[in-house]
């Protein structure tokens, strides 16, 4: 239960954790280690090289550009989900940040780790699908962006090359009219869960849903999109009786999850359903409402 | 080899460590803390938490060469065995332990649980402990102890 010998590199700055990046043959960042560690420690991960970018200060903290949030990668879980204007700027964020794993796992965890690890029942990476967010990778050779769709490739696996570093996540800035929220279901409180499901939805100045998005997990290899379930609902000024129920059946019919220990694939498609349903009436309510703080 | 320079229970701590090694294991082997218990070492017990810099984090999941410059708490550095701290005392007379192996672990979650909030309802409680496994109490106990203390001035320090 002890890391096997690797090389380690404190960076102080971006460019020296892309350049340390950029000489290694098998390298891993360390962010909050929360991920990465125990697999180390089980010997499931054996990098050469450990790139520490927790003292790295320009990955802490968000900003406003242009109507986007970008956050920086290093921004903790607990920050996220405590902090005063990460609630008021991007509530849905904070409730998303709250659900992860224990305190003690949220003092250290990371933003951006938990979207570079692409756990498939992470709840970060859907909620990055659902806001139809992108991240921003950092190497040597200067900056890209990449949309959350074009990012999850497999279980654990983005199109990140092992030369980029995810340096910060964007999602577009809460509007007025903005409603979200992610329902997931645990066994015990902290626990992985075995299945969620996000909805973030915009409704105009007379109450008509005029965008809806849909996201998993725990429902697939990856995140998954399951907008495509939600359009019935668009042009709709209320969420009439029955129409809840009606996107859990779709988001059941449109999500393919696999059966592990956890769960069946049968119950995560029953429980996609019930989640779904939960999420779009906390939603559409919360983009209803004028003073959505991500309390409610 | 790194040195590493950090304070411990308020006092100066260096040690030489190779990168692989783990906070918990320099505090049990190098620095006769023996008080943050080594058990399941991928993170999801919560028996070696520490506090650093006042934030509770699991020591197995931290490197050495990862704590320079900063304040590290252990169980040696809350009460005595002549003068408890007021959550171990709290947690004795609840009988919030048996066997004893989480309860380090279980005071120093609950220490920072005290400091970020005085006032924690019973929910808030059982949330915050969550990260804590007791194979002993059922855990009503530990919560019924935090419950009794929750709002009173001991419960900081």
């Amino acid at each position: 239960m002890k890391p096997p010998r690797f090389d380690y590199v404190a960076a102080g700055t971006v460019a020296e954790a892309v350049a340390a990046l950029a000489d290694a043959e098998d390298a891993r960042v360390l962010a909050g280690g929360q991920s990465l560690v125990p697999l180390m420690n089980l010997r499931l991960a054996r990098p050469s090289l450990l790139v520490d970018v927790n003292g790295v200060a320009a990955l802490s903290g968000f900003e406003v550009r242009n109507g986007t949030l970008r956050f920086g990668a290093m921004c903790r879980h607990r920050f996220l989900e405590t902090d005063p204007d990460v609630r008021e700027r991007a509530p849905i964020v904070a409730e998303t940040a709250g659900l992860i794993g224990h305190v003690h796992i949220r003092n250290r965890g990371t933003l951006g780790g938990s979207i570079a690890h692409a756990d498939p029942v992470a709840e970060l990476p859907a909620l990055l699908v659902a806001l139809g967010g992108q991240v921003v990778a950092s190497s040597t050779a200067g900056e890209r962006t990449i949309p959350a769709a074009e990012l999850f490739e497999g279980p654990f696996t983005t199109s990140l090359e092992p030369s980029e570093l995810l340096s910060a996540v964007e999602i577009p800035a809460h509007r007025q009219g903005d409603g979200g929220a992610f329902s997931e279901f645990v066994l015990r409180h902290g626990d992985f869960a075995t299945a969620g499901v996000a909805v973030i939805l915009h409704r105009d100045g007379s109450g008509t849903c005029d965008a809806l998005r849909v996201a998993g997990c725990g429902l697939g290899p990856t995140p998954v999109d399951l907008s495509a379930a939600g359009e019935f609902l668009l042009g709709e000024s209320a969420l009439g009786s029955g129409a809840a129920e009606e996107l859990g059946s779709r988001v059941a019919a449109a999500a393919e999850p696999t059966g592990d220990v956890h769960g069946s694939a049968k119950y995560r498609r029953e429980l996609a359903a019930v989640l779904a349903a939960d999420a779009v009436r906390r939603a559409w309510a919360r983009a209803g409402s004028s003073d959505w703080s991500g309390r409610g | 080899m790194t040195g590493v320079r950090f304070s411990l229970n308020g006092e100066a701590a260096e040690v030489d460590v190779e990168p692989r090694e783990l906070l918990l294991d320099t505090l049990r082997d190098r620095l006769a803390m023996t008080g943050t218990h080594a058990a399941c070492e991928q993170g999801a017990c919560g028996a070696c938490t520490v506090l650093i810099d006042g934030n509770g984090v699991r020591s197995c999941l931290m490197f050495t060469v990862q704590v320079g410059g900063s304040e590290v708490r252990t169980i040696e550095g809350v009460g005595s065995p002549g003068s408890l701290h007021p959550i171990q005392q709290a947690l004795s007379e609840h009988h919030g332990l048996q066997c004893g192996f989480c309860t380090p672990g279980i005071v120093l979650t609950a220490l920072e649980l005290f400091e970020t909030d005085p006032h924690p309802s019973r929910q808030q409680i059982v949330e915050w402990m969550s990260g804590n496994l007791c194979r002993c109490t059922g855990y009503i106990n530990i919560i019924s102890a935090l419950e009794a203390l929750a709002g009173t001035a001991e419960a900081r320090s």
